[in-house]
């Protein structure tokens, strides 16, 4: 009898989520929703909020590097905002009911993946502006349809993560415009720096839609909004005319306007390379792991230290409080 | 294994005017470190001229759904809007 009921109630349950969905309205957190879909956002929140602290990494070497006062001032507020947005993440997620010690940890063990972009080496100043053209270039192709993703938490902290990328995709086409206006060596860095990172930024979307099987069902959910081919063509679309106003070259013979299409025909990506990157086996993968392991255990004892600090300051109140009473 | 500083909910006021809104969550030791954490994470370019922060272990909610009984008690009301009530078309300023 209670089994038919608790079935029944389920069924209620899920047809009031799939209505939800439908509607285009969004998911908030104490909400009933499938286990698939709480895993599913629980994975991809995840992911991208490791991603968005791997990401400080690369980016983070050159700030001590950078030629002058004002770009170390912008570097700085770069990677500063991709700490933000990697906390805005956590706190996503955390509303699915999974603390953020926990994702720490596993990103720790290799459980949960970052994304493939940031294990490539960032070898001249240069690659500070392609970086910030390409790499948060892709970030915006991806993340503002995110912003209308049907869990609350995850759109709205896309919309903040949103309107920082502006900034950090700009602030690295201006880097760029200014070597291009400089030496031919630094021109020639720019174009070096083009040429290893065009293909990383393009696998950046993920495996070709027939290898990508999670995707239907996210679509299915409207935590996606586009296929990954379908991102992949917008930012070529996007940063074409961008690469001619600044003067460099794509790396892809491929490359070329399809009229009918009214879009471009480019080449594949070598999908084999970015699964093995992927699987941990990129350029900087191992370092990249390493520096966030130390700076997690590095800071073990401030942690420990201001949880004490604040244990002591809590008891001393309350015998204040007791003192006060009597 | 559970976190060792709790959660907070982090509420900023834009501007003004304005009510403080609920923009995330954040861990901190303590009231403190919460209150500047905050200012760090949710307010780099202005977004804020105030902010309060509560332990989220504090909240009191309803239950999410908007079909909960809970808010019956406005569902059947419509006396309660301006739409309501049939006025001329020709009564001014109403
Ligand atoms: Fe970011
Ligand atoms: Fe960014």
């Amino acid at each position: 009898m209670s089994g038919t009921d608790s079935a029944e109630s389920a069924t209620r349950l899920s047809a009031h989520f799939d209505a939800t969905i439908a509607h285009d309205q969004r998911i908030e957190p104490r909400d009933w929703m499938p286990d698939g879909y709480r895993a599913t956002l629980v994975r991809q929140i995840a992911q991208h909020a490791h991603s968005e602290i791997i990401g400080m990494q690369p980016e983070g070497e050159w700030i001590t590097k950078a030629p002058s006062l004002r770009r170390k001032a912008i570097l700085f507020a770069k990677v500063q905002d991709e700490a933000g947005h990697g906390l805005y993440l956590y706190s996503a997620a955390e509303t699915l009911g999974i603390d953020r010690d926990e994702l720490t940890e596993r990103l720790l063990q290799g459980r949960q993946k970052y994304s493939s972009i940031f294990n490539y080496p960032t070898l001249s100043f240069a690659d500070v502006g392609v970086i910030g053209w390409f790499v948060d270039g892709a970030a915006i192709c991806n993340q503002v349809p995110l912003c209308r993703s049907s869990y609350g938490p995850y759109a709205r902290a896309m919309v903040r993560v949103c309107k920082e990328e502006s900034f950090h995709q700009r602030q690295g086409f201006e880097l760029l415009l200014t070597m291009m206006r400089g030496t031919e060596a630094q021109r020639a860095q720019v174009q070096d720096a083009v040429d290893r990172w065009w293909w990383p930024s393009l696998m950046m979307f993920g495996p070709p839609d027939d290898d990508s099987p999670n995707s239907a069902q996210s679509m299915a959910w409207k935590i996606k909004r586009h296929s990954n081919d379908e991102l992949r063509r917008r930012f070529v679309d996007m940063t074409v005319p961008q690469a001619e106003f600044l003067g460099v070259t794509l790396p892809d013979p491929e490359l070329r306007w399809n009229e009918e299409r009214g879009t471009h025909d480019f080449g594949t990506p070598d999908y084999a390379e970015l699964m093995r990157v992927i699987k941990g086996d990129g350029p900087c993968n191992a370092q990249r792991m390493e520096r966030r392991t130390k700076a997690h255990e590095d800071g073990a004892w401030v942690r420990e230290a201001a949880a004490a600090h604040a244990a002591k300051q809590q008891a001393l109140r309350e015998t204040t409080k007791e003192g006060t009473a009597a | 294994m559970s976190s060792s500083w709790p959660l907070y909910e982090v509420f900023v006021r834009g501007k003004r005017g304005l009510n403080h809104v609920h923009v995330g969550s954040l861990h901190a030791a303590d009231e403190r470190m919460a209150l500047t954490n905050a200012r760090d994470l949710y307010t780099r370019r202005n977004e804020g001229v105030s902010i309060w922060v509560v332990r989220s272990d504090a909240i009191t909610a309803s239950t999410p759904d908007e079909k909960d009984p809970f808010f019956s008690p406005s569902g059947d009301k419509v006396y309660r809007h301006p739409t309501f009530y049939a006025i001329p078309d020709d009564v001014p300023h109403i």
